[in-house]
């Protein structure tokens, strides 16, 4: 479904992703797991059309996307949940789930937030709200539903489970675990790497910008090289 | 006349010359909200709507909504090919070169206009027959009454485009996170041509009320307008449309009562003196917030 092909990302003369390619196959979720700086949110702003690959090819659903402006690529249906849940603080819950689904025809748009609101009740109780005011956790709630509107065929989402508590990130995994039975492919990037192991079909290990290990999510959690850098075993 | 209808007078008169402060100040603060620019180009997008405008009526006197649509339509054009043409090129610069780009822009237009139509100031022919209407003890112009309908028609119009549109919804997304609303689907570029587009109508609208209140065009007719109204949209707080509006009518109103006092001569160092005291004492005006810097 994703398959990115050696890229190179640089930032000036940095250069951050040195020929890194994956792949994402339709209703997987693959997990890209590594270090603070190892690159993982630049590969994720580089699919999302942010940033460039200076080269290397980024294809999705058979179609070179590396070129394309990013409104361009989220209307194909490849949407990012950036890290830091990022809500547009001015601008209430209903807004700010109106703005995930800037690509969608306006008529569908109430039916997509009762099925968030349904999702997530507190949000439905804080509609009105400014984002601002919400707690972390509802945020991050807010951020995956906002994700969701635009109907993607692949949600990647950046480093959910951070700074949340550890009764939210379970949480959080059991939404990523149900969208993925809804029938969303998921590419999660997580600091976490034993929670995302463990939901996760395939993983690959970055460091500094290239794939230092690969495997099912079973291997990787079960590899010594990964337990003794990630697992803090 | 008593001194009561002579204050009367006089706050509509604050009003009017308000009225078209706030129309200019909120293209400013609207093009800062979203690429963060002071965009000193704006003042002479007022200048050229304003040759339009004299432009028609000279030509075409009979015919006075023509010349205010060419006037609205012109500067719409203009400042959406600025954006385009000098500012957009510059997206990713440091934000220093997009300020001195602006200022460029500035002579540019007002040294063209110069080089094309002279300096000399050119008297604009009256849109509309200007009477004087008596209410009680107090007479008013039409041209004054005027001047404040059509701004607060405009800003009932602004407000609706804001909050209940989806472009409205993603200009506010993208003034606040601009690549946080390009990962929602926003084009961006589209957004912000969009408000310069809405920015510089609402310029356009300011230069025929100006021609109104002072029927004579000149190549630097917009840097004094375009000052007080930055004044104004910082007095309001920058980024802010509501803000925008209340200091248009703070300055408007400050301007002439200084003047009623006997001090005109002392009204623009005034103006300017309560720009010094807001950058002094709440340097992000009334109605701004105080948004720490993201990292």
């Amino acid at each position: 479904m994703l398959k990115v092909e050696n890229i190179n990302v640089y930032y000036d003369n940095i250069h951050v992703i040195k020929n890194l390619s994956f792949d994402v196959n339709d209703g997987e979720i693959v997990t890209l797991i590594g270090a603070n700086g190892a690159g993982k949110s630049t590969t994720l702003k580089t699919i999302s059309g942010i940033l460039r690959p200076k080269t290397g090819n980024i294809v999705f659903e058979n179609e070179e996307i590396q070129s394309l402006a990013p409104h361009k690529i989220v209307s194909k249906g490849l949407v990012q949940v950036p890290e830091g849940r990022r809500m547009f603080q001015n601008l209430t819950v209903e807004e700010n789930l109106e703005m995930g689904a800037y690509t969608l025809p306006k008529g569908e748009i109430p039916d997509m937030i009762e099925d968030i609101f349904a999702r997530f009740p507190r949000l439905k109780e804080r509609r009105k709200q400014v984002a601002g005011t919400l707690s972390g956790g509802e945020q991050q709630m807010l951020a995956m539903g906002r994700g969701l509107m635009s109907r993607p065929k692949l949600l990647m989402l950046d480093e959910p489970s951070m700074g949340l508590a550890p009764l939210l990130v379970d949480q959080v995994f059991d939404i990523i675990s149900e969208m993925h039975a809804a029938g969303v492919t998921i590419l999660l990037v997580e600091q976490n790497a034993s929670m995302a192991l463990q939901v996760a079909d395939r993983g690959y290990v970055l460091e500094t910008g290239k794939i230092a290990l690969y495997g099912s999510g079973k291997e990787l959690s079960e590899s010594e090289q990964v337990k003794k850098a990630y697992l803090g075993g | 006349m008593s001194t009561f209808s002579l204050i009367i007078k006089q706050i509509i008169n604050g009003l009017q010359l308000g009225s078209i402060f706030a129309l200019v100040a909120v293209g400013y603060s609207m093009v800062y909200g979203i690429i963060r620019l002071l965009n000193f180009a704006h003042c002479d997008i007022i200048m050229v709507g304003a040759y339009i405008a004299w432009f028609f009526m000279a030509n075409f006197a009979n015919m006075p909504l023509i010349a205010v649509a060419a006037s609205i339509l012109g500067c719409t054009l203009l400042g959406v090919t600025i954006e385009k043409v000098a500012y957009k090129p510059l997206r990713s610069s440091p934000r220093i070169s997009l300020l001195i780009t602006a200022i460029g822009i500035s002579y540019l237009l007002e040294n063209t206009a110069q080089l094309m139509l002279g300096a000399a100031a050119k008297k604009v022919p009256g849109f509309f027959t200007v009477e004087t209407i008596r209410i009680g003890q107090v007479t008013v112009s039409t041209a004054s009454l005027v001047t404040i309908a059509v701004l607060a028609i405009s800003m009932v119009l602004l407000t609706l485009l804001v909050q209940k549109t989806k472009l409205g919804r993603a200009m506010r997304a993208v003034s606040e996170d601009a690549e946080t609303a390009q990962l929602m689907g926003t084009n961006i570029n589209g957004t912000i041509s969009f408000t310069f587009a809405v920015g510089s109508a609402l310029a356009g609208i300011g230069s025929v009320l100006y021609c109104c209140a002072y029927p004579q065009v000149s190549p630097t007719m917009g840097s004094m307008l375009g000052l007080k109204a930055f004044v104004a949209a910082v007095l309001g707080g920058i980024g802010s449309i509501p803000g925008a509006m209340i200091g248009g009518f703070m300055i408007g109103l400050t301007e002439v009562f200084v003047s009623a006092i006997g001090l005109s001569t002392w009204k623009d160092a005034v103006v300017f003196l309560i720009l010094i005291i807001i950058l002094l004492v709440k340097p992000s005006g009334i109605l701004g917030k105080t948004v720490s810097e993201k990292v």
